[in-house]
């Protein structure tokens, strides 16, 4: 289930583990890292091995600096989906930027599978949002009427179906759910094989990579940045905070901005089962191996990293009023993360005013937005400036005073 | 592969594809099977390679059979009884009111 990219961190462990043994016996501390690197990355979840990606395509030769396997890891814990649906009220470039960036997918996936052999299943068939009841579906609907009319029609386009049109769709759909929106713009992927083809990647494409290497103070220098951690110290031109809950203390050292609010979210898995629903939706897929992920729960005022029973059990029964099939299907494993969400649920894309050379990109759609950190925003990175575009997701929108 | 250091003095019956095999009162289905010398008890639905208990504590999922007609059971975690049909897994679990 989450065996192969559980292998292949044990495998980068075990090869830091070899080095830091070598660098301690060589003397009390270990060497400093060398190498012609053009840019650090601070981060090797999905948004940071999406830019260094996309970073190594421009023609830069990135180091990514991952931290340790027990930190919160919103790139194992997600729920996997290319998602634009309803994203974006209020806010018409988010809702265009998500759509751009699942366009954009299918030029990933196929990067991915040329350069690493690994598909990472990519499915685009659509995605439905289950109503269980009809003030849901209203919401539902209202959210779409008004992202559609805020883009001026440029959003992805959506039906609403009532419970009998879905029925005809979807036959598996139980009698409690009153209706769905369906959006063919949305999909979902691998999402633990995308984190290892990224990984994958990097080093053919010819970043470096280093686990165990968390980044805790970045010091600004004439020239460039130098970058510490417990491990050593490192000197780069160019740095881009990519480091999900934990860019918001890093970003502050070079005059960026990442704040973030709590927002914990839960995941069952039950056993690999025939295939029943071959699309996506917010809160039910079947992975392409066939094990049914169930999740979008949020608590917004925790630290603990436990999964709560209650809210499990919440998740599971929505599932079943949704596909009553499911009622006697097993949950092998279930799991809580933390999302990187901003203050608003916008991404973050910055470059420091002060120090050029630095960037952070923080988010919490890695999976939607892996596209558009790959293809569009690490090219700018590597031009040095960031598209005037992207100037929306700036952290300065947060300066705006709260009205009366 | 497995050989018992005592022969059960009132074997429990079962049987596994079919096939008459004895076991302990008290074993797990999956400590039955690999004492009765089955070596494969599914294919991986993933890649296709064969399958057996492996950590015999309820973790890996790589024992799962069917048992009276229940699929996916973890042999594992299960005692065996006398009369039990198991069979091997046959792909994914299928659901009930599938088409």
């Amino acid at each position: 289930m989450t065996k192969p990219a559980a292998t292949a961190d044990m495998a980068t462990a075990g090869a830091a583990a070899a080095a830091a043994a070598a660098a301690a016996a060589a003397g009390d501390r270990p060497a400093p890292l060398r190498g012609d690197w053009d840019v650090a990355v601070v981060g090797g979840g999905l948004v940071g091995a999406s830019i260094a990606l996309g970073l190594c395509r421009s023609g830069l030769r990135p180091l990514v600096l991952d931290g340790e396997d027990l930190d919160l890891r919103a790139s194992r814990a997600n729920f996997a989906l290319v998602w634009v649906q309803g994203k974006g009220v209020g806010a018409p470039h988010y809702a265009l930027w998500s759509k751009a960036s699942a366009e954009g997918w299918p030029q990933l996936a196929a990067l991915l599978r040329e350069t690493t052999g690994i598909d990472v299943s990519l499915n685009q068939r659509g995605a439905f949002s289950f109503a269980l009841s009809q003030g849901e579906l209203d919401r539902y609907r209202d959210e779409m009427e008004r992202v559609a009319a805020e883009t001026a029609g440029a959003a992805a386009p959506y039906e609403v179906l009532s419970h009998n049109e879905l029925r005809d769709r979807l036959p598996a759909v139980g009698p409690e759910v009153v209706g769905a929106i369906y959006s063919p713009a949305d999909g979902h992927v691998n999402s633990l094989r995308l984190l290892r083809a990224l990984h994958a990647a990097l080093p053919a494409l010819g970043a470096g990579y280093r686990a165990h290497h968390r980044v805790e103070r970045i010091e600004p220098l004439h020239a460039g940045f130098r970058l510490f951690g417990p491990w050593g110290d490192l000197v780069v031109p160019r740095v881009v905070i990519a480091a999900g809950t934990g860019a918001e203390a890093l970003a502050p050292m070079v005059g960026l901005r990442v704040p973030l609010t709590r927002s914990k979210g839960q995941v069952l898995v039950t056993e690999k089962c025939e295939p029943f629903f071959d699309y996506a939706s917010a809160t039910i897929r079947q992975t392409d191996e066939g094990g049914v992920m169930i999740g979008d729960s949020e608590e917004t005022g925790t630290d603990s990293i436990a999964a709560r029973a209650d809210i499990s059990a919440v998740l599971a029964q929505r599932a079943i009023r949704v596909f009553p099939r499911l009622a006697d299907v097993n949950v092998v494993r279930s799991w809580a993360g933390f999302r990187v969400k901003t203050l608003d649920g916008l991404p973050v894309y910055e470059q420091s005013a002060r120090h050029p050379g630095a960037f952070a990109v923080a988010c919490h759609s890695g999976v939607t937005l892996a596209a558009a950190h790959a293809l569009t925003v690490a090219p700018q990175i590597a031009a040095g400036a960031l598209a005037p575009d992207l100037a929306v997701f700036a952290s300065r929108r947060f300066d705006v005073p709260p009205s009366a | 592969m497995f050989r018992r250091l005592h022969e059960p003095a009132e074997p429990v019956r079962f049987t596994f594809d079919g096939r008459p095999l004895t076991a302990a009162a008290g074993d797990t289905v999956a400590a039955a099977l690999l004492a009765a010398g089955v070596r494969e008890v599914r294919r991986s639905v993933v890649g296709g390679e064969p399958r057996a208990p492996y950590c015999l504590m309820g973790v890996c999922f790589d024992c799962l059979v069917t048992i009276d007609g229940v699929q996916n059971r973890q042999s594992c975690l299960t005692e065996v009884r006398e009369g039990m049909e198991v069979r091997s897994q046959q792909g994914r679990r299928r659901l009930e009111g599938a088409e």
